[in-house]
């Protein structure tokens, strides 16, 4: 079938197979590959994208069910290099990432939970944070990054 | 100024956060164009005959090949002392076992093609346990005769214990964990014109898996170059070249395509090594003052299907006796196999087992004989002044302040108040029970590993490249390395690339792991930019008709010691002029033993059995911290991970040795709202052993962290009879815990 979906602004069009995920569409056909997959079983949230501006595990929606949305990935969120969203800026400032692996998925998530509630708690964040895993930095400065960029003290 | 031991934001993430890494499955490089994708057949039980018939499955749409072990011709390789076949040959021994490998030219062909493997599983008898592989009903390797393949049985003597005033002895279950890193296995690799394989693979270092994959294929290591690309999470298990690896290496020859893999994450669950797995029985002895006097530690690794890794059980010997002076001590380790997916490293790789042995052992003796558990250590802590140390089991431990770090993490913590506070509540019979958990550990790093390479090239610019044979995967060692090199040449860190992973670049190195990447590769590194600096100092003197000794290097200038008119030399300049280079092995592999001091709060619902962590207060000593970022990260990591540990994490098999945890779904990861906020305590004991005085930390707060929730858990419910259950400690086990204590009572 044919699949055209806008992702970070651009229109991608492309023949796939019925049951192509959308996480494989913005990898392989729009060739957008910081957006990871890290299970299969809607469990990790690295391979979290918004669609129409709502956070979404891509690896359990169908291109198809894509078809004729908007997708935002993490190479979306910036505009050129110097002009980096807050949370890629905060991540970086906090060390919110080590392998990086977890990192796309985890700044789309916050983006999404940003928007909801501009102001979280430490303990909203985490929350909020639940469906995202990292292997790597026990969260803290998961935690940290999300306050930065939201405007709040962090602790460090 | 000098910026070592400031913070300083990470070189490593700005392409991270922007475009994302580039891991094995993001490569689009030119010689993978048109790759064929790979998937493997894996085995559904634990231990059976196999018969394999491929021949629907090469009739599938897209199939290009579909190998088993009857299509190999390469020489079996030896696990310990028994043979691990690339793909099963004729038996399978563990659920996740390859059995054969479909390729495909599109990647959503694989599963349909893979499905079509006829494979028929004839069962055999399973030992799916510790006990069960100790009672020897069932042999796998019947030509060893036993399922014990390795014993290294210490000489024990209850005479050790006479004497003793208090003898307790207790058998501790090290649970088996999935390292899990988030990035999967993964390798993509083709055939050259040149006749060598390039093979680009999530590891740990790459020199040791080229000489393992060129073994494997029978080829010489010049014939392979393997390539490390960004990786997602290593742990450990990504330290090992695994079968899959050369079974691609050899299938794009065979078929004469460039192949793609990358496993799915319940594959990765269940056919990844896995890490601990140890029953330990601690028998502890000694007065009712708190001196411990005699300490017998028994080892048993279930070392899975095929012994790969039999290091990790000798290992928790050698670090037995964790903090303390032990007058007797005994140890003896054995490993068996079991019908379960080979054990290898995880994060820690045989120090955490010692260390939650010991520490739980500790805690045992304290509430048997009455008293504080911080009291009981102090009492029997190494003191400063018996530096260095020889320890019973044969470590010699380089420097150490472990009372002064427990009493800074007991002062951070307000630990009298918490006692208060658990006394009032213990008194109020409130059923939220509030438990407070101690470990002090010393761990072992970069031990017994060789030595690491570094190399160092001025560029005619005066830019600098560097080489380290480590091989960060997470850790942000470009970052430190480049703060050390720009501290000591006077170069600003945007004029320094640090490469690693790829063999071609470096030939020789050993990789990271065992937290050995700092303290050998930096030795390495700083050994190197020493070297430079004598060569440029040389050339300088020239250039500035001055003696080489009177020359200073200050940013990046060489110019004459109080004599700043005299004019300066830059890096550029000399380097325009002649080749500087320095190509080291920095050969010092002596061990550091990096400590500290952890205290868990937890609360406990006696009703549901629920345990929060509340706090984790944490003292890790690895000497000076060249950038506090990575340092702190490295410790909140394994802060996280050791407590998954102690709460949530095991890789559980029914008795027919089926994985029940094979899926994320099933396997607890811990999540952001399951930890708290850590409390980090600073503390900094250089060492001796290398040029830096710098230990590992990449593993130091796993081994503290698990030990010291999981005796938070048990103090929690000490007021109610129960004196140990084994990790995890799930709210099922708390409960049932609980409910034995109730009835005992
Ligand atoms: S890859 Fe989508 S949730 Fe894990
Ligand atoms: S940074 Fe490695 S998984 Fe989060």
């Amino acid at each position: 079938m044919k699949v055209s979906i806008e992702i970070n602004g651009t229109t991608v069009s492309e023949e796939v197979e019925d049951r192509t995920l959308l996480v494989h569409f913005v990898r392989e056909q729009a060739g957008l590959t910081a957006t990871n997959i890290g299970c299969d079983t809607t469990s990790c949230g690295a391979c979290t994208v918004l669609l129409d501006g709502e956070s979404v595990k891509s690896c359990t929606v169908l291109a198809a069910q894509a078809d004729g949305h908007a997708v935002t990935t993490l190479e979306g969120l910036h505009g050129d290099e110097g002009d980096l969203h807050p949370l890629q800026r905060a991540f970086r400032e906090e060390h919110g990432l080590q392998c990086g692996f977890c990192t796309p998925g985890m700044i789309m998530a916050s983006v999404s939970l940003l928007e909801g509630n501009p102001k979280p708690t430490r303990q909203e964040v985490r929350d909020g944070l639940e469906g995202n895993l990292c292997r790597c930095t026990g969260y803290h400065n998961i935690v940290n990054a999300v306050m930065n960029a939201s405007g709040q003290e962090v602790q460090r | 100024m000098s910026i070592v031991g400031t913070r300083v934001v990470r070189i490593e993430d700005h392409q991270l956060i922007t475009r994302g890494g580039t891991y094995v499955e993001d490569l689009r490089v030119e010689a993978l164009t048109g790759a064929v994708h790979a998937m493997f057949v894996r085995s559904p039980v634990a231990h059976a005959r196999v018969t394999v018939d491929a021949s629907a499955a090469l009739d599938a749409p897209g199939v290009v090949a579909v190998y088993t072990a009857a299509d190999l011709d390469l020489a079996p390789h030896k696990a310990g002392p028994v043979v691990e076949p690339w793909l099963a040959d004729g038996v399978v021994r563990y659920v996740g076992e390859p059995v054969a490998l479909v390729l495909t030219e599109e990647r959503y062909q694989l599963a349909d093609a893979a499905e079509l493997v006829d494979v028929d599983y004839d069962p055999l008898d399973v030992v799916a346990s510790i006990d069960a592989a100790l009672t020897g009903e069932t042999v796998l390797f019947p030509d060893q005769g036993t399922n014990v393949l390795q014993a290294g049985d210490g000489e024990f003597d209850d005479a050790a214990f006479a004497g003793c005033e208090v003898v307790l002895s207790h058998t501790i279950l090290n649970q088996r964990v999935a390292p899990a890193p988030l990035e999967v296995r993964g390798a993509a690799c083709a055939w050259g014109e040149d006749g060598r394989l390039t093979l680009w693979l999530s590891t740990q270092n790459a020199q040791i898996s080229r000489a393992t994959v060129a073994k494997g294929l029978g080829v010489e290591a010049a014939d392979v170059r393997v390539v490390t690309p960004d990786v997602g999470g290593g742990f450990g298990a990504k330290i090992g070249t695994d079968p899959e690896s050369v079974v691609l290496g050899w299938a794009s020859k065979r078929s004469g395509r460039a192949i793609r893999w990358v496993e799915t994450r319940s594959e990765n669950l269940v056919s990844m090594t896995h890490g601990r797995a140890q029953q330990n029985t601690v028998t502890i002895g000694g007065r009712r003052d708190g001196t411990v006097l005699a300490f017998r530690l028994e080892v048993v690794q279930d070392a899975g299907a095929y012994p790969r890794t039999m290091f990790l059980p000798t290992l928790t010997e050698l670090m037995a006796t964790g903090v303390y002076h032990f007058p007797k001590v005994e140890t003896s380790n054995r490993a068996v196999v079991t019908n379960t997916t080979p054990i290898a490293a995880y994060r820690g790789a045989g120090r955490p087992e010692a260390t939650a042995a010991i520490e739980r052992a500790m805690d045992l003796f304290a509430a048997e004989i009455g008293m504080d558990p911080a009291e009981v250590r102090r009492v029997n802590f190494i003191r400063p002044d018996e530096f260095p140390y020889s320890s019973p089991t044969g470590a010699t431990y380089d420097t150490g302040e472990y009372a002064k770090a427990l009493d800074q993490v007991l002062e951070a913590a307000g630990y009298a108040d918490l006692r208060a506070e658990q006394a009032r509540r213990r008194e109020a019979g409130d059923p939220v029970a509030l438990g407070l958990g101690l470990a002090t550990y010393v761990e072992i790093t970069g031990g017994d590993s060789g030595g690491e390479s570094g190399k160092i090239t001025v560029n005619p610019d005066g830019s600098v490249t560097a080489w380290t044979g480590s091989s960060p995967h997470g850790q942000g060692l470009d970052s430190t390395l480049a703060m050390l090199l720009s501290d000591q040449l006077g170069v600003p860190m945007d004029r320094i690339t640090i490469r690693h992973g790829d063999t071609d670049e470096v030939p020789r190195a050993i990789g990271t792991f065992g937290s050995r990447s700092l303290q050998l590769g930096g030795s390495a590194l700083r050994q190197a930019a020493d070297q430079v600096i004598e060569q440029a100092r040389a050339l300088a003197a020239d250039r500035l008709e001055a003696s080489p000794d009177d020359l200073e290097l200050s940013e990046g200038v060489f110019g004459v010691r109080g004599a700043p008119a005299s004019g300066g030399v830059t890096w550029a300049q000399i380097a325009e002029q002649t080749d500087l280079t320095a190509d080291v092995w920095f050969g010092d592999g002596s061990p550091t033993f990096p400590f500290g001091a952890h205290l868990a709060v937890v609360e406990v619902d006696t009703l549901t059995g629920k345990v929060v962590l509340k706090r984790i207060i944490a003292c890790d000593d690895a000497g000076p911290v060249v950038n506090p970022l990575a340092f702190q990260g490295q410790r909140h990591g394994g802060l996280g991970q050791g407590a998954a540990q102690a709460l949530l994490e095991v890789m559980n098999y029914d008795a027919d040795g089926n994985p029940t945890t094979a899926t994320l779904a099933d396997y607890s990861f811990i999540s952001a709202p399951e930890l708290p906020d850590f409390e980090l305590v600073d503390s900094e004991t250089p060492t001796t052993r290398n040029l830096l005085g710098v230990k590992g930390i990449g593993e130091a707060a796993t081994i503290g962290s698990t030990p010291a929730v999981h005796n938070a858990v048990v103090d929690a419910l000490s007021h109610l009879g129960v004196r140990h259950l084994d990790m995890p400690t799930t709210p099922l086990r708390v409960w049932q815990a609980l409910t034995e204590a109730r009835k005992a009572n």
